[in-house]
C-alpha cells in the first residue's frame, strides 16, 4: 500500500495567502459594495443585484462602452497591420537593426502619464508644435472642443505608444525564422505575397495571438492616457469605461454602481479574452492536424 | 540541364580580403559536367555550402563568373538560374497540405493545373508520401518533412540543376539508405545534374559518380571514388576518406628509398630528394604484418574486431599507424613488423602528392623483388 500524504499542501499555503490578501480580499470588498447601499454613517443594508440591474440598463454605461469597442477596434485594426509592416521592415541585422529596436522601444519606456502630457502639450493650439501648426496652415484642429480632433489624437497617441509592442513581437518571431525558409522561397520562386503568406505570417501566428491579447486587454483598460489627454471630453465623447468607471466612483461617490461597474466590466475583459484566446489556440491546432 | 563551368571563382564574406585566409571560398575553376552526378565532400566548414549557394545564386562571388552552358549567370537571380535546392533541414510551408507543398514551385512558375496534378503524384509516389498528400505538413515528422523537402527540390523537371546541402542530417539510418538509393535512381532515371554536399564519405561515395573534395576553402582533389581511395592527391583525402583514414608518416626521401625515423623502406620509384614536408601514405588496407623481420617496427596498442575486419591500432615511433587485417587473421604479439604494399603507397611533399620516376636504368635490389 502506498501511503497518501497531504502535508506537501502546507507549501502552497504562503502563495494562498498573498493572493488572498493581494486579489481575493480587496476583490469580496467590491463585491461587497455591489450589492448593499449605504445613507452615509458606515451603515450598509443589503440591496441583491439592484446595482447590477441599473448598470446593465444604464445609457450611460451602454455609451461608454459602445465608445470603448469603437477605440478598442480601431488601435487594433490600425496597430496590428502597421506593427506587422514595420517589423518586416526593419533591419535583420547590424548596427542599424540595434539602433532601430532601441527607437522603437523609446515609447515602451515612457509612462503613461507622460505621455498623455506629451500629446497635451504637442496638440494644443497655443503652445503645441502640432497644434499650433495645423491651425497654421487652416486646419480647423482643436482636441479640447471638436470630437472628431479629440478621438483622432487619442488614437494617434494610442498608436504611437502601443505599436511598439507589436513590433517588437513581430520582430521577435522574424528573426525566429531560420534563412533556409528564405532561400528557399527563392529556389521555388515564391513571391514576396507568398514569402508573407506562407512562411512568415504562419511563423508569426504565436506572437500575434499574445501580441493581440495584450492590445485587446490594454486597450479595453485605458486610463491614463486620454485622461490626461481630454480627461474624457470634450463633453463624454472620449469618456471610456474605465473614466466612467473613476467618475462614478470617485466623483460622485456612488460606490454601489460603481462597484457592480467594476464587477461587469472585469467579467467582460476576461470574458472577450477568453473567447479570444480560444479561438486563436483552436485555429492553431486545427493548423497542425 | 546544363553544363555549370566555375571561372576564377572564390567568395570572401568579409568587405575587403587580403591574405588567403581571408577567403571561405579559395579561387576555383571547375566544370561540373552536364547530366553527372557529384558529391561535395569535406569537413564542416570548408566551403561546400558557400559554393553550393554561389551555384544556386543565394550567394553572389566576391571575385569570378559562373556560367550555364554557355550562358554567365554571375549576377542572375536564383530564380533566373532555374535551379532546385534542398537544404540541410527540413523546410515545409507549414500551412499547405502536402500537395500544396509539392505543388508550389510548379504554381510559382504558372505550370498549367492538369500537369500539376499529374507531376505530384508522380512524386508523391517516389518519395511515399500519397496517403498522406492531403494532410497539413506542420503536423508531420522531421524525416516526413525533409522528405517534402525533397520532392519540391525533384518536382520541376526543366531546371538547370539540383543542389543537395547535406539534405538527410535530419533522417534516420534506414530511411537515408533508401532515400540516397532513390535519388541515385533518380538521377539516372532523369539524367539532372546533381551535386550533392555532405560530410559524410559513404554518403559521397554511393552517391555521385565523381567526388569533389574540399578543405579549407580549397578543392583538393575530384575523381572517381575509386581514386579518392588509391591515390589521395593531398594528405587530407588521405586521412578523410577511408576509415580509419590513411597512415602518414613523416620520412626522408632519397630517390626511391623512404627513410622513416631510421628504417629505410622501399618505394618502387624513384622521388629524386624532394623538399619541404615530406610524407608518404599508406592506407591501413594496403599494411600487412610481415613474418621475416622486414618493414617498420611496431607496438601494437589496440585492436579492434568490426566484424568484417580487424583495425589494429599501432604505434611507431610515437606516430600512429593502423593496420586493417581479415577477421581471421592472428594478431602478432606486442611488439611486430609491418610492411606495406608497394604499389599503394604514396608521396606527399607539403601535401600534396607527388608522383615518382620509374626507374629503367638499374634495378636496385628493392625493385627486383618486385
Amino acid at each position: 500500500m502506498k501511503t497518501v500524504n497531504q502535508k506537501a499542501w502546507f507549501l502552497v499555503l504562503p502563495v494562498l495567502l498573498l493572493v488572498g490578501f493581494s486579489a481575493v480580499i480587496p476583490l469580496m470588498t467590491v463585491v461587497n459594495y455591489s450589492v448593499q447601499d449605504t445613507f452615509g454613517n458606515n451603515v450598509f443594508y443589503w440591496v441583491g443585484l439592484e446595482w447590477f440591474e441599473e448598470i446593465l440598463h444604464s445609457e450611460r454605461m451602454h455609451n461608454a462602452l459602445g465608445r470603448q469597442v469603437i477605440f478598442t477596434t480601431v488601435i487594433m485594426l490600425i496597430e496590428i497591420p502597421l506593427g506587422i509592416f514595420i517589423s518586416l521592415h526593419m533591419p535583420k541585422k547590424g548596427v542599424w537593426a540595434s539602433v532601430c529596436l532601441v527607437l522603437i522601444a523609446l515609447p515602451l519606456l515612457i509612462p503613461w502619464n507622460v505621455v498623455g502630457t506629451i500629446w497635451q502639450i504637442f496638440g494644443r493650439i497655443d503652445i503645441g508644435l502640432l497644434g499650433h501648426s495645423l491651425n497654421a496652415l487652416g486646419i480647423d484642429y482643436n482636441y479640447v472642443q471638436n470630437a472628431t480632433a479629440a478621438w483622432i489624437t487619442i488614437i494617434i497617441m494610442d498608436v504611437w505608444h502601443w505599436t511598439s509592442l507589436v513590433v517588437l513581437l513581430c520582430y521577435a518571431g522574424l528573426q525566429a525564422i531560420p534563412d533556409a525558409y528564405y532561400q528557399a522561397a527563392k529556389i521555388d520562386q515564391a513571391s514576396r505575397w507568398n514569402v508573407f503568406r506562407y512562411i512568415e505570417l504562419p511563423k508569426m501566428m504565436g506572437v500575434l495571438l499574445i501580441a493581440s491579447l495584450l492590445r485587446f486587454m490594454d486597450s479595453f483598460m485605458i486610463y491614463t492616457e486620454p485622461f490626461v489627454l481630454t480627461g474624457g471630453g470634450p463633453g463624454n465623447v472620449t469618456t471610456f469605461l474605465s473614466i466612467d468607471l473613476v467618475k462614478m466612483a470617485i466623483g460622485q461617490f456612488d460606490l454601489g454602481p460603481a462597484a457592480a461597474f467594476s464587477l461587469i466590466y472585469f467579467l467582460t475583459i476576461l470574458l472577450i479574452s477568453w473567447v479570444f484566446y480560444t479561438i486563436m489556440t483552436n485555429i492553431d491546432k486545427r493548423e497542425g492536424m | 540541364m546544363a553544363k555549370i563551368t566555375l571561372s576564377n571563382l572564390a567568395h570572401s564574406y568579409l568587405p575587403n580580403p587580403q591574405k588567403d585566409a581571408d577567403y571561405a571560398l579559395k579561387k576555383l575553376n571547375h566544370v561540373w559536367e552536364d547530366g553527372a552526378a557529384y558529391a561535395l565532400l569535406g569537413p564542416s566548414g570548408c566551403g561546400k555550402s558557400t559554393l553550393l549557394n554561389i551555384i544556386s545564386g543565394l550567394l553572389s562571388p566576391s571575385e569570378g563568373q559562373i556560367f550555364f552552358n554557355e550562358q554567365d549567370v554571375t549576377q542572375a537571380d536564383t530564380a533566373d538560374r532555374n535551379i532546385a535546392q534542398v537544404f540541410q533541414f527540413p523546410v515545409v510551408y507549414d500551412t499547405m497540405t502536402v500537395k500544396q507543398n509539392l505543388a508550389f514551385p510548379l504554381k510559382n512558375r504558372g505550370v498549367d493545373a492538369q500537369y500539376i496534378e499529374t507531376r505530384v503524384n508522380e512524386i508523391a509516389q517516389m518519395i511515399g508520401m500519397q496517403d498522406v498528400l492531403n494532410n497539413k505538413a506542420q503536423g508531420l515528422t522531421a524525416d516526413a518533412k525533409q522528405k517534402i523537402s525533397l520532392g519540391r527540390g525533384m518536382v520541376r523537371e526543366d531546371v538547370n540543376a539540383i543542389l543537395f546541402d547535406e539534405p538527410l542530417t535530419v533522417i534516420d539510418p534506414h530511411m537515408k539508405w533508401e532515400l540516397r538509393t532513390q535519388l541515385k535512381a533518380l538521377h539516372q532515371q532523369l539524367e539532372h545534374t546533381m551535386i550533392y554536399v555532405t560530410h559524410d564519405q559513404t554518403e559521397a561515395l554511393t552517391f555521385a559518380d565523381k567526388v569533389v573534395v574540399m578543405y579549407d576553402g580549397k578543392v583538393v582533389q575530384i575523381g572517381t571514388p575509386k581514386q579518392l581511395f588509391e591515390q589521395p592527391e593531398h594528405t587530407f583525402v588521405g586521412y578523410f576518406i577511408g576509415s580509419p583514414g590513411m597512415n602518414l608518416l613523416p620520412a626522408k626521401i632519397e630517390g626511391s628509398t623512404a627513410i622513416i625515423n631510421g628504417t629505410s623502406i622501399e618505394l618502387g620509384a624513384d622521388y629524386n630528394n624532394p623538399t619541404g614536408k615530406v610524407e608518404i601514405g599508406v592506407r591501413p588496407e594496403f599494411c600487412s604484418f610481415s613474418d621475416d623481420g622486414s618493414g617498420l617496427m611496431v607496438s601494437i596498442t589496440r585492436v579492434e574486431d568490426i566484424g568484417r575486419h580487424k583495425i589494429v591500432r599501432t604505434q611507431f615511433a610515437g606516430i600512429e599507424l593502423n593496420v586493417i587485417a581479415a577477421s581471421s587473421a592472428r594478431i602478432p604479439a606486442d611488439t611486430c613488423h609491418i610492411k606495406f604494399d608497394l604499389s599503394a603507397i604514396n608521396v606527399y611533399v607539403d601535401g600534396w602528392r607527388v608522383e615518382g620516376q620509374q626507374r629503367k636504368r638499374q634495378q636496385t635490389k628493392g625493385e627486383a623483388a618486385l
